[in-house]
């Protein structure tokens, strides 16, 4: 029997569904997008040339490919700016990544070993944040680091400073901001793979001679790979593009791409630009999750 | 209790398979004491087992059997007591540092790790070198019949397999002490079976010591030279197979190993005995009339008795039998109510005219039984004095 026989009509219907869905909310968008950064500037609204015209027949809209060009992504490699941006927003995901799973792992861990009872209520306390706006938080974290902000009161009030530190616009507080965000998404994956651990494997190695920490780099850890790759790509592949972050709380001296999109499209009205900034973001962005899902492809073959 | 594996109370049936007990036990269980808040999981039990011992804990659910394991193997700590392997108190040395091994009851094979890797793993933990290492494996994997397996992960295997890598796995180390937590609870019954005769070869070939948990009476009294009864934290009994079934120690055990027909009573010192018979002692039932039993050889202290007899040594006939047969000097008369054809055997229940119901079992040793009995068919029950089990209460 093949495989399509055994779906029923509404069955189909339903495993269509969400490739409809990033056909329609992803693809289309995504290829006007590629269209925008193959065109010129041009002072117009929208702020671009050629136009599509279907309307006015074949030879015109011939023309219109005709006229598209990669002028954008030459610029893109070419200018320093650019090359500089992308690779610092690798470097500022790749170093939050790491501060993140180095902090959450230890949390998801101790939840998953929490009573039952107990791991609800943690699971809560993770949650809870997600409860107020993340505006207004990163805003509460502004008070606390400026100037004459909760954080340097207390350090001179302890006396450990004599003088109020600048905590604001460094890469410290933005790194401060992006942890302290992306935390529940590193630790929730984490804990979801930790607490479907049998603890019988973990006895099983302490049966056979394997001490509590060799038992957790030879057998929990392993075990929960799945969840650090889940956790790392949820954390990493946004924070590549993050915007809000670096702006209100790091210095101005280095941009990451998000915020060098933010002025092309706003500042400099450039949308070619900005879209081919766009596109090669989320080129980058895709590698990962290709090699994520040949990982996860090549486990569900051994199985 | 520890000692008390022959029970000179019991019928001429009882002669234990006692172990061999010179010299100082392997494993000395010393009024062990469990707790899990106020209640006593393992109460004072004690217990020796000897090198080269296949013993079974055997107990309903919940009875500590488990709790009991789980502190030999180091994953639970005694409140009191000691836990004396080879004369060594281990009670408080933690699981990776005993020469005790475990078999888990759903195998806890690493899932990420081959059969191969999973059966080196405590090798390598013991830092033994890795030409020994591969030559151990190898010895495993032809023990247990896994050849050309090597390769696959857990989830390629059936059930019988993964079972075969568990126990090569915990057997790798050459452990002092075996444990096994119900190993054969997840196999379907045929399979079972088979295992456990590898299982009782296994263990006589490799004379080493294993102790196996299980809930599965005849699994324990096949695998098991001697069986350890536990229920609620203590040892009710421990004695060999046959010993238990045939002379059980209490009214709990009677009822819990095998099926048992109990008729209360008392003692009847009126009746004289007949001059021409071997001593015999008469018990007044309320249900059953006078039933006549073996002499125990020590006197019994209470007057509130109870008889067991199993159904299989409880024989039917259509008439009386011959009168001046000793060995049917119990004839209970009554109607056969229940008719339940086993294959094997033929189970009956019988309605007895003074009210008790009974249980009798006979084998089918013809293909053609012409002397079957039919429910609403009046029969007589008889069994020997010597068939009986007298148990106070």
């Amino acid at each position: 029997m093949s495989a399509r026989t055994i779906f029923t009509r509404p069955a189909r219907l339903a495993a269509i569904a969400p490739y409809l869905w990033m056909v329609l909310f992803f693809l289309v968008p995504f290829l006007f997008v590629l269209k925008i950064s193959l065109s010129q500037t041009a002072i117009a609204q929208p702020p671009y040339t050629p136009l599509f015209d279907v309307s006015e027949g074949w030879e015109t809209t011939k023309a219109a490919f005709a006229a598209l060009s990669f002028d954008n992504f030459r610029l893109l490699v070419s200018d320093d700016l650019y090359v500089l941006s992308y690779l610092r927003s690798l470097m500022v995901a790749a170093i939050s990544t790491s501060i993140l799973l180095v902090i959450g792992y230890p949390i998801a861990y101790g939840m998953a070993r929490l009573p039952q009872r107990w791991q609800a209520v943690a699971m809560m306390l993770v949650i809870v944040p997600f409860w107020t706006s993340f505006l207004i938080r990163i805003y509460a974290w502004i008070n606390i680091l400026q100037h004459d902000g909760l954080l340097n009161q207390i350090l001179l009030a302890l006396h450990v400073v004599s003088a109020p530190v600048v905590w604001l616009s460094t890469d410290s507080a933005m790194y401060l901001g992006i942890v302290y965000s992306y935390l529940p998404f590193m630790i929730l994956p984490l804990y979801a793979t930790l607490s479907k651990m049998d603890p019988a494997l973990l006895e099983a190695a302490n049966d056979l001679g394997a001490s509590p920490r060799q038992a957790f780099w030879r057998v929990t850890f392993p075990l929960s790979l799945p969840g650090v790759g889940a956790g790392v790509l949820l954390c990493f592949i946004p924070i590549v593009g993050e915007f809000v972050i670096p702006d209100l709380l790091a210095g101005s001296d280095s941009l990451m791409i998000g915020q060098t999109l933010w002025l092309e499209f706003f500042t400099n009205k450039d949308w070619p630009v900005a879209s081919a900034v766009a596109a090669i973001l989320l080129i980058l962005l895709i590698v990962p999750l290709l090699f994520y899902d040949r990982l996860q492809r090549r486990q569900l073959e051994q199985t | 209790m520890t000692d008390d594996i022959s029970n000179p109370a019991r019928g001429a049936d009882s002669k234990p398979e006692a172990p061999a007990t010179f010299g100082m036990p392997l494993l000395r269980i010393d009024s062990v004491v469990k707790r899990f808040g106020k209640f006593r999981a393992v109460d004072a039990l004690s217990l020796d087992i000897h090198a080269g011992e296949f013993f079974a804990l055997l107990g309903p659910s919940g009875c500590g059997k488990t709790t009991l394991l789980r502190m030999l193997a180091g994953f639970e700590t005694p409140d009191e007591g000691r836990i004396l392997l080879n004369g060594e108190d281990i009670a408080q040395i933690p699981p990776h540092q005993r020469p005790v091994n475990m078999m888990f009851q759903n195998y806890a094979l690493f899932p990420h790790l081959n059969v191969r890797d999973n059966i080196e793993f405590g090798l390598k933990r013991a830092q033994m070198p890795s030409s020994e290492i591969a030559a151990r494996v190898t010895e495993m994997v032809a023990l247990v019949k896994l050849d050309g397996l090597e390769k696959r992960k857990p989830d390629q295997l059936s059930g019988g397999q993964r079972q075969r890598v568990a126990l090569a796995r915990s057997l790798a180390r050459r452990p002092q002490l075996l444990l096994l937590d119900e190993p054969l609870a997840a196999l379907d019954k045929k399979l079972r079976e088979s295992t456990q005769l590898e299982l009782m070869e296994l263990q006589r070939r490799l004379g080493l010591t294993f102790i196996i948990v299980t809930h599965d009476q005849a699994e324990a009294m096949t695998v098991a030279g001697r069986i350890g009864v536990m229920d609620a934290g203590r040892l009710e009994q421990v004695a060999a197979p046959r010993e238990l079934y045939e002379a059980p120690r209490s009214r709990w055990i009677a009822e819990f190993v095998g099926d048992i027909n109990l008729i209360e009573g008392k003692l009847d010192t009126s009746e004289e005995p007949r001059p021409t018979m071997a001593r015999r002692l008469a018990i007044a039932t309320a249900q059953a009339g006078t039933i006549y039993v073996a002499e125990p050889r020590q006197p019994f202290t209470r007057t509130n008795l109870c008889v067991a007899i199993r159904p299989e040594k409880v024989k039917l006939s259509r008439r009386p039998p011959v009168s001046d047969d000793t060995r049917a000097i119990n004839r209970l008369e009554g109607v056969v109510t229940d008719v339940s054809y086993l294959g094997g055997i033929t189970s009956y229940k019988i309605k007895l005219d003074n009210g008790a119901v009974l249980r009798s079992s006979m084998a089918n040793t013809a293909r053609l039984d012409l002397d079957a009995y039919s429910p609403s068919q009046r029969v007589v029950a008889w069994f020997s004095p010597e068939d009986c089990v007298v148990l106070e209460q």
